[in-house]
């Protein structure tokens, strides 16, 4: 049996889903900055590419708080759990229909895959777009800033890029892994209601 | 800025980029009051020294000294006269009397010729004595009726060819050699573009034929064509930017400023740069608040003169001396021309290409060049660079320039490996023009130089590079952010810089692309393999 859960507050489901518009967005904007192709134009490109920036740290800033004040940071502590199972269950045990190996509650909405890989966005991947990209921005206050002997603008220019390659490979994978639920729909609706259905065992454990 | 305020900033720029028609900044007009006040002080046509016939451009210079009595001594300090200019930071000389170039080469036994340029009355000789004050030619600068320039030019009988490469023997006639001092006299006044642009414009010998932004058509030009000299753009005219102060006239090619960190100069007027009126931030508030950011290292130019040669005027691109002298079979000389009617081989000249809408070179520059002069021994192996502009992207000093490039081809001494000087002017047999024998128009203009000549006549290619100043676009005209940050666009070939759409590391953006596109494709055959299993339980049941 399964039973409907809350899964995800209202300030959660909304900073998830402008942050996904956003990361999108800025995948199109940063590329076409970089060269890859013509869309906007550069100058409209870099422009909404830095609104978007301001407004993509705002949220994370918010994020943040909410994370910090409403203890939901735990679900990202990492867990090594079944971890390998979990792999080789997205992979191929998926494809038998052989049951999830991990059960979602309340108290551990993410499987400890998600939690290593949504971890490392907050630590590593998204740190690294915005440091570079607020260093980037700033190129020209280096010098009174004392950071010109350090840096060199092909350098953040690449930590920039790099990093944004890996968020858009997560997106890719990410988006496909919303289409592994029970149904297909299944995850995306929770995401948008905050409702989903958990196994019912695990359900009571929250 | 707040990020917040940064946000409402961007809106708004966007909005207003969006909204803004282009609009030209025009000179206010002077009031009704204004204009019925007479323009100057002095009004020479009343003036009874000027009140009868002069000879010669030297009486009337003596008329001129008479109240002016302080003139000659400031004109003669200055580069329009002494042609001579000494960089202090190269120890080079320089100046007309003493540059090599790949268009009439060296003005050594070609003084007088060259000289029709020149602000003196008669340098009619080999010899002239620049400490004659009689010799100033105030008409040259301070003539107000646009004639007398030509006709200072053709006092001095050259061939007609030498100016008029192809020329109209029925029209001869009516030149007038002999101006009328007088007259030019009651009505001098400012300089004007008229009277820069006389010599200005026609550079080497015809009009927009070395620089490609200094030609006639900045005379009625449009703001699109130039902002600032245009009479519905900003109205200006030389001096204001050039400004002159006892006769010295700000800006050099031979030592010009390639960042200006003074800024703005209300008090003072223009030092001949985009800062002193422009200031250090030149773009405004509302604009991308990226603008501002590349002062430090994009020179004005680059961006806002998006091309040279845009108002009609073809402008060299290639100057080929190896091949003039050519006669045809009756032994007369030839012109031949492409289909816009440019001449792309005279007798004379050699062959030419030109160029309109020429979009310049783009090269570091610190302000500081070094001149290949006479002395000078060359490899004439490669193309010998006759300047060479010092700069680099490691110099804070240095900015990234527009330049026109000059190709060309001239004669060397071969034994000697130097530039060499060739009489072109004049109507002896040492002449290029009458004879069409390098060697002896070599060897005359060398001994004038005072360098030695083996005999030995070669050729080379060189290279001349002319920072580029003038038909300043106005905002609507200028470059647009894609067009340098692309992965072609006009930096490419710039070193040492890195600015976005340029592209650098290929092997990060080819494993990138492989990382997002193996993801891709992983995503998608394991989709499919999912949506085969599921048809085939299907199937089964
Ligand atoms: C807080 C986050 C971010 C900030 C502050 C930021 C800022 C910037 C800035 C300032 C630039 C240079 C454009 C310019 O010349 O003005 C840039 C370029 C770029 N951005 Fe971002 N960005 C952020 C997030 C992202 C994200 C999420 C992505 C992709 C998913 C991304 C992809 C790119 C790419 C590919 C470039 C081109 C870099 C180059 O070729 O040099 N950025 N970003």
């Amino acid at each position: 049996m399964t039973q409907r859960v809350y899964l995800f507050a209202r300030f959660e489901r909304f900073w998830h889903w402008s942050q996904a518009g956003l990361i999108i967005f800025m995948a199109v904007t940063g590329f076409e900055i970089h060269g890859f192709y013509t869309l906007l134009g550069f100058e409209p490109a870099q422009e909404l590419h830095t609104i978007a920036a301001w407004a993509l740290i705002s949220l994370w800033v918010f994020a943040i708080f909410w994370h910090a004040t409403t203890g939901e940071w735990k679900q990202y502590i990492p867990s090594f759990d079944r971890l390998f199972a979990i792999m080789r269950y997205y992979s191929v045990d998926i494809l038998t229909g052989a049951p999830h190996p991990y059960k979602k509650s309340r108290l551990h909405k993410h499987n400890p895959l998600q939690r290593i890989v949504y971890l490392s966005l907050w630590v590593l991947i998204n740190p690294a777009l915005w440091i570079s990209g607020a260093l980037y921005y700033y190129y020209n206050d280096w010098g009174p800033w004392g950071l010109a002997p350090y840096l060199k603008l092909e350098y953040v220019a690449t930590a920039h890029v790099v990093a944004a390659f890996l968020i858009t490979t997560f997106l890719v994978i990410h988006v496909y892994l919303i289409t592994t639920g029970h149904t297909l729909f299944a995850y995306i609706k929770a995401m948008i209601t905050g409702w989903a259905d958990l196994d019912e065992d695990s359900a009571q454990e929250s | 800025m707040s990020p917040l305020q940064k946000i409402l900033a961007s809106v708004l720029t966007l909005a207003v980029c969006a909204l803004a028609a282009p609009e030209a900044n025009a000179k206010p007009p002077l009031s009704a009051a204004l204009a019925a006040l007479p323009a100057s002080t002095a009004d020479h046509s009343q003036f009874k020294e000027l009140q009868r016939e002069f000879e010669s451009g030297s009486e009337l210079t003596r008329a001129c000294l008479s109240c002016h009595n302080q003139a000659a001594k400031q004109v003669h300090a200055s580069k329009h006269w002494k042609w001579e200019f000494v960089n202090g930071k190269t120890g080079q000389t320089l100046g007309k009397r003493h540059v090599v170039n790949n268009t009439l080469m060296s003005i050594a036994a070609n003084g007088p010729y060259c000289a029709r340029c020149h602000i003196s009355n008669e340098w009619t000789e080999a010899k002239f004595d620049f400490t004659d004050p009689n010799q100033v030619d105030c008409l040259a600068c301070h003539d107000t009726t646009g004639t007398y320039t030509s006709m200072k030019m053709h006092q001095l009988r050259s061939k007609c060819s030498a100016c008029h490469v192809e020329f109209d023997k029925s029209k001869a006639r009516n030149v007038v050699r002999r101006p009328d001092f007088g007259e030019l006299g009651r009505h001098v006044g400012k300089p004007s573009l008229q009277t820069c642009g006389a010599c200005h414009f026609n550079s080497d010998g015809g009009n927009g034929i070395k620089h490609g932004d200094l030609d006639s058509s900045l005379l009625n030009a449009a703001p699109e064509l130039d902002a600032h000299m245009a009479k519905d753009g900003a109205g200006l005219t030389c001096f204001n930017c050039h400004k002159t102060r006892r006769h010295q006239t700000l800006g050099s090619r031979y030592a010009p400023q390639s960042k200006d960190p003074k800024g703005k100069n209300v008090l003072g007027g223009s030092r001949a740069t985009c800062e002193s009126c422009h200031g250090l931030a030149p773009h405004p508030k509302t604009a991308n608040a990226k603008l501002n950011d590349h002062v430090d290292r994009i020179a004005c130019q680059t961006c806002h003169i998006p091309a040279i040669a845009r108002g009609g005027v073809p402008t060299k691109t290639r100057w080929d001396w190896s091949s003039a002298g050519r006669l045809d079979k009756a032994g007369k000389e030839i012109i031949t021309r492409d289909d816009k009617g440019r001449i792309i081989y005279s007798t004379q000249r050699g062959s030419a290409e030109w160029a309109e809408n020429l979009v310049p070179d783009y090269v570091w520059f610190n302000g500081e060049v070094k001149y290949l002069t006479l002395n000078d021994k060359i490899n004439p192996a490669g193309t010998v660079r006759l300047n060479v502009l010092s700069g680099g992207p490691d110099d804070p000093k240095s900015r990234i320039w527009p330049v026109k490039t000059l190709r060309g081809k001239q004669p060397i001494d071969a034994e000697n490996a130097t530039l060499v000087g060739v009489r072109l002017f004049g109507k002896d047999e040492n002449a290029f023009w009458e004879a069409y024998d390098w060697n002896k128009a070599i060897a005359a203009s060398m001994a004038d130089a005072g360098r030695p000549f083996s005999g030995k006549v070669g050729f080379v290619e060189t290279e001349m590079r002319i920072p580029v100043n003038h038909m300043v676009a106005p905002e609507s005209g200028a470059l647009s952010c894609g067009d340098c940050h692309s992965r072609n666009g006009r930096m490419a070939t710039v070193p040492g810089i890195y600015y976005p759409g340029r592209g650098i590391y290929w092997l990060i953006d080819l494993l990138g692309l492989l990382l997002v596109g193996g993801a891709l494709a992983g995503v998608l055959a394991h989709g499919a393999l999912r949506i085969a299993v599921k048809f085939r339980k299907s199937g089964k049941a």
